[in-house]
């Protein structure tokens, strides 16, 4: 099971960094929004994958009979979730502003801040 | 109704009984004031006039906080705190050491300068649109950040003083700061997810998140886990965080488009965040990995230097070529944590401190001159000295300082640099150290020369002089860099034994795990 998670995540983060490389905006934020997702399934496959075994210590025990899936890594995941969809939340209306601003997605015709032609600086007077 | 039969369960094993002391409060204090006062501002939306009040009250008791923290550190040693009462490593663990405690006392003491020069700098829209706020939550998530002892939760305040800088830097939309938003954003939440993805295989490896509990158990793990990797990952992404070469172009993208002080708040303390962190996760927890890793740490430093005051060169905007000098010293505090041992640990450490001052004082510095000149760029400010001398002296010192040139701040962590990179036989990251000072000499002379010196073409009239709101935090951060540089061995000897506390973390351990820990 793990080894079928650890490819998946795999995958998420090649697509993820395929799609972070483009010129797009939109299509970075497809990325940030997948690589997002991939490292959630990486914390998630950290904490073993076991099914039909929930962490639940029966009445009278004092641990957990033979093994069970972590589940502090869940919540951990939790966390991130929430943080990176804020941040996902963020990031498409900032760029939905850009685009609206700027009139591009294209982040080589994004050159506000930093002209192209910038006159060299003084070298004397 | 039967009473249930079970045993009561024995506490002390997984809790904390002892009642916590009121000098461990001053652990989570500075976050917990923080929050507080940054979620009263926010509920007073509308009186926008008690704003500056309230926040600068905010971060004086920020400064003092982070003062007693800082005193009590230097006469306890490390202090720990647990959430919830939970034992470590199973509690979210706030640890305090003297690195973490100088990091919070020099960024309080930014956050305050800049709440002071916001008078003059924030107009109503900016306050309206949570400048004060904003300010209070980045210091709170700066703050997490430097105290907690949690590698997950170093991650969760990494995003709340992300989130603000965010709000920070769109403050006033214009257009050229949505350009530069979009850059910063991006590239930073490419960082820290990189950071996350990299706490998360450490959780698969060693099981724990308690940044003592990862020290404790490295020695035991290095063998059969993959720490070389891990190190790599969390160094591409502190890096990443602290614009080292070649991730670096986020940051002279974006700085010079915000508002005078939410630049300068940013230059004392972002990027020395990561720094911090790389401190922290290199040297503390993986030191043999750093061993390892220093050569290329070392390479990068020292290519960040001079990339980055060769771009200063190349830039005619005053603000921007500040970027570039930011990144430039962010090389040097590579180039100290590569080399390792007391002397760059502890150069790194003194570097990454006169950095928050003084990078701070001289975007304070850039703003009052646009004020003056009504320009940004060098090739058309002139004769600020004619303006305001004693401006344009505090601006020369503040040169002075970031050149590494006595009697400021900025001599004693570049001695202490090339000493021990000599020490280590490593000649040419001193001939790289020495060379990037004399190469920022060259910068800043240039900008005084230019902007200050230089006769005006055509008068453009008389300016109002600048107001004491913006002077008075310039002249103090001077004092303090001059005052560091002319008397150094206070901060130098806690710098010693912050940097001795990094590399023999055994107090640091005892005070998370007193009695031994679980094993």
């Amino acid at each position: 099971m793990e080894a079928w998670f650890a490819l998946l995540v795999g995958i998420f983060f090649t697509v993820a960094v395929y799609l972070l490389l483009s010129k797009f905006i939109i299509r970075v934020l497809l990325g940030v929004a997948i690589l997002g997702n991939a490292v959630n399934l990486l914390i998630f496959t950290a904490g073993r994958l076991t099914r039909d075994v929930p962490p639940v210590i029966a009445g009278g025990a004092d641990t957990l009979v033979g093994p069970a899936a972590n589940a502090l890594p869940q919540a951990l995941i939790l966390t991130a979730i929430v943080i990176s969809f804020s941040f996902f939340a963020f990031l498409l209306v900032l760029s939905w502003r850009a685009y609206d601003d700027l009139q591009t997605d294209n982040t080589d015709e994004m050159r506000v801040a930093e002209p192209v032609s910038e006159p060299a600086p003084p070298l004397g007077y | 109704m039967a009473a249930i039969s079970s045993p009561p369960a024995d506490l002390s094993a997984a809790l904390v009984l002892a009642p916590t002391t009121a000098a461990d409060w001053l652990v989570i204090l500075p976050v917990a004031w923080c929050l507080a006062v940054g979620a009263f501002l926010v509920m007073l939306r509308r009186p926008i006039g008690f704003h500056p009040v309230i926040a600068i009250a905010g971060l004086a008791g920020l400064v003092l906080i982070d003062g007693l923290l800082l005193e009590h550190v230097a006469t306890n040693g490390p202090v720990t705190m647990v959430m919830g009462r939970w034992l470590p490593p199973f509690g979210i663990a706030f640890t305090v050491d003297l690195t973490g405690a100088l990091f919070a006392l020099a960024g309080a003491l930014v956050a305050f300068a800049a709440g002071v020069f916001s008078l003059a700098d924030i107009n109503d829209s900016g306050r309206r649109y949570g400048f004060y706020p904003f300010l209070m939550l980045l210091m709170a998530g700066v703050s997490g950040a430097f105290l907690t002892g949690d590698v997950f939760n170093l991650y969760v305040w990494f995003e709340v003083l992300l989130i603000s800088s965010f709000g920070l830097l769109v403050l006033g939309s214009e257009r050229e700061q949505i350009d530069g938003t979009v850059k910063y954003g991006f590239l930073n939440l490419v960082a820290t997810t990189l950071f996350l993805t990299a706490t998360g295989y450490l959780y698969a490896i060693f099981g724990t998140l308690n940044m003592a509990d990862v020290a404790r158990k490295a020695e035991a793990l290095r063998d059969s886990a993959p720490l070389m990797t891990l190190t790599a990952l969390y160094m591409l992404a502190f890096c990443m965080k602290a614009a080292a070469f070649p991730v670096n172009f986020w940051l002279p993208a974006s700085y010079h488009t915000p508002r005078v002080v939410v630049s300068a708040l940013f230059a004392g303390l972002l990027t020395k965040v990561g720094i911090y962190a790389l401190i922290r996760v290199m040297v503390m927890l993986f030191p043999v990995e750093r061993e390892e890793l220093s050569f290329v740490l070392a390479l990068a430093g020292a290519v960040t230097m001079i990339v980055g005051v060769l771009g200063a060169l190349a830039q005619t905007d005053f603000r921007r070529i500040l970027g570039y000098l930011i990144v430039s010293g962010i090389g040097s505090m590579l180039a100290g944590i590569a080399i390792g041992g007391p002397g760059g640990i502890g150069g790194a450490i003194f570097y990454a401190l006169h950095s928050m001052l003084v990078m701070t004082g001289l975007y304070f510095a850039s703003g009052i001159a646009m004020r003056l000149g009504a320009s940004s760029s060098i090739a058309t400010l002139a004769g600020l000295y004619r303006k305001h001398a004693g401006f344009a002296a505090l601006t020369l010192m503040l040169c002075f300082a970031v050149s590494g040139l006595p009697p400021f701040s900025g001599f004693w962590p570049k001695v202490m640099l090339v000493k021990a990179a000599l020490d280590i036989g490593a000649w040419w990251l001193a001939a790289a150290l020495l060379l990037v000072g004399f190469l920022t000499m060259i910068v800043t002379g240039r900008l005084f020369l230019f902007a200050y010196w230089r006769e005006e073409d055509v008068a453009t009239g008389e300016t109002a002089p600048p107001s004491p709101a913006t002077l008075a935090p310039l002249a103090a951060l001077v004092l303090l860099t001059l005052g560091i540089g002319l008397y150094p061995e206070p901060l130098l000897s806690a710098i010693q034994s912050a940097a001795a506390g990094l590399a023999e973390p055994s107090a640091y351990l005892n005070s998370v795990f007193p009695a031994g820990g679980p094993q």
